[in-house]
């Protein structure tokens, strides 16, 4: 029964979504002012529709109604409500609905408040909207659809994987969706924006909101992975160049570029064409990350399911859309306004332009890394592989004058300035970030060179931005944004050649000793908790007259039946203490590996203050 | 006139890009090397999961039997999935099986042994993933029958089905 609903509202979607692409192509050309109620009727519909499908599948997870395939693959009635809820998307076929559901809640959204622009762009934007709301519509009632019945209905379904019940991966993906599916509006309104010819400042402020508003969420959305695999993988790090993370940061580099230059198109009205560039390109690669993550192309930890035809289907809808648009902006390209505006080398817009070229660069080394192996594979029928040193080795050593342009940018003024010939205050503040990083780097056994001058400019941006709080010369988003990446880089810096780590094997009432530090494992208990039990270990390391409690835990889930292990971090604002321990066959020993990651939680601290940054432009605050 | 050119090669790399993926996903997994060049990095060490000892990858390859290196990882779903075959393989064939874990939790993969089973005489760490790399491999599973003469004779990415086993057979028996 529930399945019947939530199916025949999708097919109810599929509907209105037709008729709007029919209604707004018609009435693109020729339309009267009474238009906006007809569809503004349709939008709700289909939004009332989409909400009851994805609500049907929510309740069918709820109350583990195994009559539904995806509810029987992946879940179990035993599961705490909290993940029967988050379930629902942690599969392949809910998180299409999610996708989905959020496409049209942000069309309507869209709708609603750009009452202030022109009806044709709007409806021009609702067209491009429904193109791709129907693809999705299409792929998944034909190739993912989450209400097929099973019959004979099953008494237990077959379990979420217990390393994705875990309180950060649960709201992960819906983040990281708004964000992507957010970069479609962007470039459904740019397409539109085009073709009626108002790619100008003003449209420049009415878009910059849903840029923001994307690129918020996918920075969290970023955020809360790279938590979950720090704390649940236990891999003691938060980045690894995994190809679908590569996915992810690629559209973020791209809005990131976007960002800076909408700045230029409001306040300055010149970029246009570029602006429209970046903002097909940020979707074009919203949409091959799904493709690379759903296909199976690539092996990796976010894979799904191997089904090639569902690899054709997105890779077929992507290639439409982007010729779509290749078309659109070439045979538009007349239409931007010759404004005529005039800019010296030295100014805000070169800034910001530099930045946009080094976002570039970064985007261009995460394509090849993950793009080129996958085409030389096809072409040559070679296999090479493509780790950490690469990204390494072409990124470090270009943030390097990225950082000092960061520092730099902010502080020119639009059109025209001057280069200040001695300003001593600068001068003596970088001489002071060497002479720190210097002392810094040379108590390690690190690349000085490299260090040294990665610490200084980073110090070098952070002191810059804490002096530019006391000008009231650019807004307080930008500084909050910018001193959120300087924290962000030397947290990095520090953690990377401060970090520890100790392993050993023992067993109750054992002391070892290392790097001045003394660890005891003191007792073992057992406890049950709803869907699992507990092995809890009690550890108490004594650090110079310090002493830290841990209490790690060992987890035996029934269903599906897998052993996790949950490491205790104790979390300072100076270092993380990380301690994990597991069985070893049988014999009493366990191994426990311990690590001291310094500033670890001002990684995360700080990616928070850069989306601050973000949500403080957005609401406009203290902005004049 | 500038701009046509432009437009015509910008839809033409589309369309080529496109081509190239739609042919990477009906790309076999399986495939050969030239023998004469696949010769196995000799400099290759890693720890051993349970002691923790380093060990060179070439002093395991045995001389007078087939050897079948397989990269694995708790957290890899299709790992489960070609488990049993790496199981049969080991309990009915003389072949020397070495997995090399990859990026992995310790613990996890030392429980994902315990619980599934383990199939391989010896299983090293790869903790950040670069000596997998170093080998070759693109991602987990991934899976190389290796000849008495250290050579890679065949390389198997993704997950081992029937048609794999049957095949890893056959090359082992000839």
């Amino acid at each position: 029964m529930i399945n019947q609903i939530g199916a025949y509202s999708l097919y109810i979607c599929l509907f209105a979504s037709a008729y709007l692409i029919f209604k707004s192509y018609i009435s693109s050309k020729n339309f009267d002012k009474k238009i906006d109620q007809t569809f503004f009727a349709t939008l709700s519909v289909q939004l009332f529709m989409t909400i009851l499908s994805f609500f049907t599948l929510v309740f069918a997870f709820v109350f583990s109604d195994f009559s539904n395939i995806t509810v029987f693959n992946n879940s179990h009635s035993l599961k705490p409500l909290f993940y029967k809820i988050s379930g629902t998307w942690g599969n392949h076929e809910g998180s299409l609905l999610l996708w989905l559901l959020v496409l049209t809640l942000f069309l309507f959204i869209f709708f609603v408040t750009s009452k202030k622009m022109s009806l044709r762009y709007r409806i021009l934007t609702i067209l491009f909207q429904e193109i791709i709301i129907l693809g999705f519509l299409l792929f998944i009632l034909f190739t993912s659809n989450p209400f097929l019945n099973i019959f004979p209905i099953p008494d237990e379904g077959l379990g979420l994987n217990p390393i994705l019940q875990d309180p950060a991966l649960a709201i992960h993906p819906p983040l990281l969706y708004v964000g992507y599916v957010g970069t479609s509006i962007i470039f459904s309104a740019s397409l539109a924006a085009l073709i009626t010819k108002t790619v100008d400042n003003v449209w420049a402020s009415h878009i910059k909101n849903w840029i923001l508003i994307s690129w918020i969420f996918l920075s969290v959305g970023i955020l809360l992975g790279s938590i979950w695999a720090y704390y649940e993988l236990g891999w003691g790090g938060f980045w690894f160049w995994d190809p679908v993370e590569n996915v992810s940061l690629m559209p973020w580099f791209c809005l990131t570029a976007l960002l800076h230059s909408i700045i230029v198109l409001k306040n300055r009205n010149v970029f246009h064409s570029w602006t429209v560039i970046l903002s097909i390109t940020t979707f074009s690669l919203s949409m091959s990350g799904t493709f690379l993550v759903r296909s199976g192309i690539l092996n990796s930890i976010h894979t799904f399911a191997n089904d090639p035809s569902r690899g054709v289907f997105i890779l077929t809808f992507l290639l439409f859309l982007v010729l779509l648009a290749v078309i659109i902006f070439f045979f538009n390209q007349k239409n931007f306004p010759d404004t005529n505006q005039r800019s010296f080398l030295v100014s805000r817009e070169t800034g910001i332009l530099i930045n946009n070229w080094f976002m570039m660069f970064f985007l261009s080394v995460v394509l090849i890394g993950t793009a080129y192996p996958i085409f030389l594979e096809v072409i040559n029928d070679a296999k090479i592989s493509v780790g950490p040193p690469f990204y390494h080795k072409l990124i470090v050593p270009f943030l390097i004058p990225f950082l000092f342009f960061m520092a730099l940018g902010p502080n020119i003024k639009w059109i025209k300035d001057k280069i200040k010939k001695q300003n001593i205050s600068q001068i003596i503040i970088f001489i002071l970030c060497f002479v720190i990083s210097f002392l810094i780097v040379l108590k390690t056994n690190t690349n000085y060179l490299f260090s040294t001058l990665l610490f200084t400019f980073s110090f070098y941006l952070f002191f810059s931005v804490i002096n530019s709080f006391k000008k009231k010369n650019s807004y307080l988003s930008q500084k909050v944004s910018h001193l959120g990446f300087s924290i962000f880089m030397l947290s990095i810096l520090f953690n990377g050649i401060l970090s520890k780590e100790n392993s050993a094997n023992m067993k109750v009432g054992d002391e070892i000793n290392f790097y001045n530090k003394k660890l005891i494992f003191e007792n073992v208990k057992v406890e049950s908790d709803s869907n699992f039990k507990k092995l809890i270990g009690e550890f108490k390391l004594k650090d110079n007259e310090k002493i830290i409690h841990f209490r790690p835990e060992i987890r035996v889930y029934s269903q599906p039946e897998t052993i996790t292990s949950e490491a205790d971090i104790s979390s300072t604002l100076f270092s993380d203490n990380f301690l994990v321990f597991s069985l070893i066959k049988n014999d009493g020993f366990f191994n426990v590996r311990y690590q001291h990651k310094p500033l670890m939680i001002w990684i995360w601290i700080s990616v928070l203050l850069m989306s601050l940054g973000g949500v403080l432009s957005f609401f406009k605050l203290y902005e004049k | 006139m500038k701009n046509n050119k432009i437009f015509y090669l910008v839809v033409i790399l589309i369309i080529a890009i496109f081509l190239v993926l739609l042919l990477g996903l009906k790309e076999e997994k399986n495939y050969t090397p030239q023998s004469e060049l696949k010769k196995l990095n000799d400099s290759i060490s890693l720890k051993d999961l349970y002691s923790g000892k380093n060990i060179f990858l070439n002093d395991l390859l045995l001389n007078n039997e087939f050897n079948l290196i397989n990269i694995w990882a708790s957290w890899c779903a299709p790992c489960k999935v070609e488990h049993p075959y790496l199981i049969n393989l080991n309990d009915k064939f003389d072949i020397n099986l070495i997995g090399i874990n990859y990026k992995d939790n310790l613990d996890n993969s030392k429980k994902f042994l315990s619980d599934l089973g383990n199939p391989y005489d010896e299983v090293l760490v790869d903790n950040d993933g670069t000596k997998s790399i170093e080998l070759g491999a693109i991602g987990v599973p991934e899976t190389y029958l290796i000849n008495s003469n250290k050579k890679i004779i065949k390389k198997f990415i993704g997950p081992l089905d029937q048609e794999d086993y049957d095949n890893i057979i056959n090359l082992i028996k000839k």
